[in-house]
Parts: C-alpha cells; sequence; structure tokens
C-alpha cells in the first residue's frame, strides 16, 4: 500500500515537474528564474530571450555570437579571428588561451569574472601569446601586459585607429582642428518624374481621417519634399493594399535598409531583432529620465511619427531619456555650443556637434561606384572600447594625440568633456621615436659601402 | 510484435550496409591519393595563382603601368593588398571553412613575428628549404594537439623586384638583403592523418 503511494507521489512530482519546465521553457515570457546569474551589460536586454544564444537543453549555440557580431567584426579587420586559434600550428599556445569560441573570453552570467568589454578572461591575457614582444620591441620592454588594452594602445579586435602606419600619419595635429572635416548630408532628391507634395496632393484610402497637425508635419518633413506620399509607410507602397496605422521599422526598412539594420543591431533595438517588445527606458541600466518610462524604442521614438526632423533626433530625443551625467553635462558643453551655433546659422553646415554626430556618425560608403553618406545607427559600434569612436567621429575635428589623452579621461568623459585632458598618453610619441629610429637606421643602410 | 522484429531488422541493415559504405568510400579516398601529392597539388595552385597576381595584377599595375599602388593598409589607402597579404586571406578563408587542411605563409625573416616558425617541423622544414634553395621540398609528420597531421614545407621565393623591395625596407624586417631568386620563407601545407 505504502509503495503504490509512493509510485503515486513519485509520478505527480514528474508530471508538476515536466509540466512547469515545459511551460517556462515552451510557452511562459517570464523566464528570470531560470537565469544563472547577472547577464553583462551588452545581453541584459534580451536575456529572456533565451533561445537567442542557448541550444534547447542550454548549450551555447555555435552562431550564437556571429549571428550579432561578424559583420561588426569582419569590417574591422578584426585582429584576433577565430582562424588565428583553429589554426594547427597555434595548438601549443591553446593549451593555455582556448580562444576558438567567443565564449572563452566572453562568458555570461559571471559578473564576478566579468571586467570591461564583457571579457571574462584575466586582464593580462596577451601574455600568453606575445611574451616575446619585449624582445621584439624593445620600446615595450617592462611594459606590464595588463596595460596592452588599458593605455590606449591596442584592442583585442579592432584596431583600425590604433595601428602604427595610421597613428604615424596623425602626428604632430593641434588638439582642435581649424576646421570641422564632418561629412556633409545631401537631401533626398525626388524619384523621376516625382515633385515636391503638399497636404492637398496626399493619397489616403477612404475613411481614413488624419489630424490637421499630422498633416502639417508630413508637409515640412523630408519626405513630403521628395514626394514621398502617406501610402509609402502606411500601405507598403501600394495604394490597393491595407492601411497600417502605426507602421513600424519594417516600414521605414523600405527605404531606409542600412538605418534599420544598424538600429536593430544598437542597444535601441536589440529587443525587437530578438522578437521582443520593444526596449523602454524602465527597462535600462543606465539612468534615465523618470517622465520618459512610458516611451519604446522605436524608429519614432527619436524621429517622430510625422516631421522626421533629424536636428530633433540629433540632441533632443536623446536628451528625451538619458539622464546620466555625461547627457545631462552636454547642456553647456564646447559641444553643444558649436551645435546651437550651426542650428542658429552662425557656423557653416556640419561644424556642430550633436549627440548624434558621435554616437550615431555619418558614414562615407561606395555604392555602385558613387559616394553616399549615411547615418551609421547602431551606436555601439563606435561606442566600446570608445578608440573605436576615433576615427568615425573625434579625429574630424581633433588631432590624435589630443583624442587618445581625452578619451582615455573617465572624469572628462563624464563632463561631457568640459575642460582638458588629465594626463598625456604617450603612444604618438613612441610611434615617433620609432619612426626616427627607423630613419636612422635607413640612411646608414644607403651610406654603407 | 512481428512488425516490431521487422523494423529491428531493417535498421540493424541499414547501419551496417551504411558502415560498410562509409568504411569502403574511406579507403578509396586514403588509396587514391597520398597526403604527398595532395599537399604538392595543393601548393601547385597556391604557388601558381599568387605568382599571377603578384607578375600580372600588382607588379603589372604598380611598377610597369603605374595604375595603382599595392599597400599593407590597402583598405585605407584605396590599393591593392600586397601578395602576401592575398595569400593569407585565402588561407583564413579556406581555415574558416574547415576544409580538410590549412596553410600558411612563414620565415625564417618575418616581418610579423607571429609569422616565424613555432612548430618542430616547421622550424626543420623552413632550414631545409632554405638550404635546398628551394630545389627540394621538406616532408614530415607531427603531432599537434595530441592530432597527427601530414606537413609539407614548399619554399617561397623573391619572384619580383617587389617582393625584394619590400622586405627589405619594412621597418619591421629583421633581413635587409635579401635579392631576386632568394627563398624568403616557406608555404606550410597540413594534412590531418586522423
Amino acid at each position: 500500500m505504502r509503495r503504490w503511494k509512493t509510485w503515486l507521489l513519485f509520478g505527480a512530482l514528474v508530471w508538476v515537474g515536466g509540466g512547469t519546465l515545459t511551460y517556462f521553457f515552451g510557452y511562459a515570457d517570464d523566464r528570470r528564474f531560470f537565469i544563472p546569474g547577472p547577464t553583462t551589460h551588452g545581453h541584459y536586454q534580451i536575456e529572456l530571450k533565451c533561445d537567442a544564444c542557448h541550444t534547447p537543453m542550454m548549450g551555447v549555440k555555435t552562431d550564437a555570437c556571429n549571428t550579432c557580431h561578424a559583420a561588426e567584426l569582419a569590417a574591422v579587420n578584426d585582429t584576433h579571428p577565430r582562424t588565428k586559434f583553429t589554426d594547427p600550428r597555434n595548438a601549443e599556445l591553446r593549451t593555455r588561451l582556448d580562444a576558438d569560441e567567443c565564449v572563452a573570453c566572453h562568458r555570461e552570467h559571471r559578473p564576478d569574472h566579468t571586467h570591461a568589454m564583457g571579457v571574462s578572461q584575466p586582464e593580462d591575457l596577451c601574455f600568453h601569446c606575445h611574451q616575446e614582444i619585449g624582445k621584439e620591441r624593445p620600446s615595450h620592454a617592462g611594459l606590464g601586459f595588463k596595460t596592452c588594452a588599458t593605455a590606449g594602445c591596442h584592442n583585442f579586435h579592432d584596431n583600425t585607429a590604433l595601428y602604427e602606419d595610421f597613428i604615424a600619419k596623425h602626428t604632430g595635429e593641434p588638439d582642435t582642428r581649424e576646421r570641422a572635416a564632418r561629412l556633409i548630408r545631401v537631401a533626398a532628391s525626388l524619384a523621376p518624374g516625382a515633385k515636391p507634395l503638399t497636404g492637398a496632393d496626399r493619397v489616403v484610402p477612404a475613411g481614413i481621417v488624419a489630424d490637421q497637425q499630422l498633416i502639417y508635419e508630413w508637409e515640412q518633413s523630408a519626405h513630403a519634399r521628395a514626394g514621398v506620399n502617406c501610402a509609402e509607410c502606411h500601405q507598403a507602397g501600394d495604394t490597393n493594399k491595407p492601411w497600417i496605422a502605426q507602421p513600424s521599422e519594417t516600414s521605414c526598412a523600405r527605404c531606409h535598409d542600412h538605418a534599420v539594420q544598424g538600429f536593430l543591431g544598437s542597444r535601441h533595438g536589440m529587443r525587437l531583432a530578438a522578437g521582443l517588445s520593444a526596449l523602454t527606458p524602465t527597462d535600462a541600466r543606465l539612468p534615465m529620465r523618470a517622465d520618459a518610462a512610458h516611451r519604446t524604442m522605436t524608429c519614432n521614438a527619436c524621429h517622430g511619427t510625422h516631421r522626421y526632423d533629424t536636428r530633433t533626433a540629433a540632441v533632443d530625443a536623446c536628451l528625451r531619456c538619458h539622464d546620466d551625467r555625461h547627457s545631462r553635462a552636454y547642456v553647456g558643453s564646447p559641444h553643444q555650443l558649436t551645435w546651437l551655433a550651426e542650428l542658429a546659422g552662425d557656423a557653416a553646415p556640419g561644424t556642430g556637434v550633436s549627440c548624434a554626430t558621435c554616437h550615431l556618425p555619418r558614414e562615407l560608403h561606395r555604392v555602385g561606384g558613387h559616394d553616399v553618406v549615411r547615418v551609421q545607427h547602431n551606436q555601439n559600434a563606435n561606442l566600446r572600447p570608445n578608440e573605436k569612436m576615433i576615427r568615425t567621429a573625434c579625429l574630424d575635428c581633433h588631432g590624435y594625440g589630443f583624442v587618445l589623452d581625452a578619451l582615455a579621461d573617465r572624469a572628462l568623459i563624464a563632463a561631457n568633456f568640459q575642460g582638458r585632458p588629465g594626463r598625456h598618453l604617450d603612444t604618438v610619441e613612441m610611434v615617433v621615436r620609432r619612426l626616427v629610429s627607423e630613419a636612422s637606421r635607413q640612411t646608414t643602410k644607403e651610406n654603407q659601402p | 510484435m512481428k512488425n516490431r522484429l521487422l523494423t529491428l531488422v531493417f535498421t540493424l541493415a541499414a547501419t551496417g550496409v551504411t558502415t560498410l559504405f562509409l568504411a569502403s568510400c574511406s579507403k578509396t579516398a586514403a588509396g587514391g591519393i597520398t597526403p604527398q601529392k595532395m599537399t604538392d597539388a595543393i601548393h601547385a595552385v597556391l604557388e601558381s595563382d599568387r605568382t599571377v597576381y603578384t607578375r600580372n595584377v600588382v607588379n603589372r599595375l604598380q611598377n610597369d603601368e603605374k595604375v595603382i599602388k599595392a599597400s599593407e593598409h590597402w583598405k585605407d589607402d584605396k590599393a591593392l593588398p600586397l601578395p602576401a597579404q592575398m595569400f593569407r586571406m585565402g588561407a583564413e578563408m579556406v581555415q574558416a571553412k574547415n576544409a580538410g587542411f590549412t596553410y600558411s605563409l612563414l620565415s625564417k625573416w618575418p616581418v610579423n613575428q607571429q609569422n616565424k616558425a613555432k612548430t618542430d617541423a616547421e622550424k626543420a622544414g623552413l632550414d631545409f628549404v632554405d638550404t635546398k634553395k628551394g630545389a627540394e621540398n621538406y616532408y614530415a609528420e607531427e603531432t599537434l594537439g595530441g592530432k597527427k597531421y601530414f606537413t609539407a614545407v614548399y619554399a617561397d621565393t623573391a619572384i619580383a623586384p617587389a617582393c625584394v623591395k619590400c622586405h627589405n625596407e619594412h621597418k619591421d624586417t629583421p633581413r635587409t638583403d635579401f635579392k631576386l631568386g632568394d627563398v624568403m620563407g616557406g608555404v606550410v601545407i597540413r594534412i590531418p592523418l586522423e
């Protein structure tokens, strides 16, 4: 009798346990119970979307990292691609640093072992493969391996602004250039046969009534000036299709694919990309304004629903939500003064520095043999390590040495660059010394009989 | 019951046939071509492609017709990749494809110290092809990371003035007296044997 009861109890427990697991893994949205530890700043937004990174049995998907990061790494000519570690000739090195998978250095859910950039390896990991650097480069003798990536000299993946010949091209530059060299966006051009539109030209299906204010905002927009009528966004470009009252980023992507892809790859859009609800400021780990709690991060959050004023999106939209020290200090900063001067028409176009100037920089793309200026909507593409920002933003207005010093000064960054860098890095001087020494070696060689 | 038995017998039979088929395929592959023949064939393609690129693209367009330059920083300089870089990019792509072999360009006098010999076979191979002035190749078996490899080393010779000039003048070069026709390094090709 007792045995029968035990089996019944066991069966009930299995049934309840199995059902609970099935529910949480298969149907429930709230999976916080299963998170083994806090997630890094790069992934916490999608931590409840377990299958974005994990297999059903909670292993790590082979391509989980590449899905979001491969294109970015390829674009910067990753200095340490996976192939470096899978090469059999490096088998011996792999016994010390088995970095053939991203998770070898970027273990998630382990905050006690994780430091800057989500790296879960000790900070002196460069030692494993580069312990001879002091002999190979006398200038590096005695330098600590913890300083490789923390002294404005090297990054593990992206060294596009840190390689020696690039620095050599930028020696002797002034702190601030006389004239900013920022890319200028070209106004949207009319499609063949199209003409600028006014409220009288708008075409909407019968029964759709629009607010006069919205019509006015659209009339003032680049869309109306470029001949983009209501159907382009609200009916996927076809007046025979059903009316979409609130177009999503999918509608925007019909014409602005690059911008939308950038947005979906960013902190702002990564939840949408993972199939989750849009980010709200209450989800953020950075300080946000309490009165912004109701906002949702879609294209319209920054661009508005009909005005699409890029100047608003460049500063005001950011400060509607962001409430950290760096953001608040923008007001009154030297950067803001240049922006206000440009808006007032007192300075040339492209000389003002908005939030977007640095965080959503303009990029020059070569498309079909033509130069096209686009805005990078993935603000993380040049955010961390902050040396990524050197090429895409800082050098437009400042000299290389000044930029390195400023980006290494955390207090100055928090104060939104109100002041001067507190210390000077020796990076540029090291390169200059090496160039001088090399020139001397070449001269000696040429003078030899 | 009868159906279950039939299913079991069929499954076992199918598994056996598949195993025999795969084993026979493997034998055919191993018996058909030796690792040395395979690495020789791969090297013939690699060497020919790089020679064509060096002579007909880089040397012609940069030195003869002066249309475009080749640069180590080819992306930033909007220039042609150097022949050695073209070779290495191909090697990385092949490795990413897990194609069943790997190759690399190494030297006793590398511009980048990461490209000097690391394994015993690489060291012996680079010495051998240098001593033999490229007249003979080096073949060996080596065990790396617990896995056995057939490793072949082929001389990498300076085939154009641009090779010599670039290596002699590079600020990171440990050797500055290369001449046309010199062995500058070696192409190492590896095939796993297990």
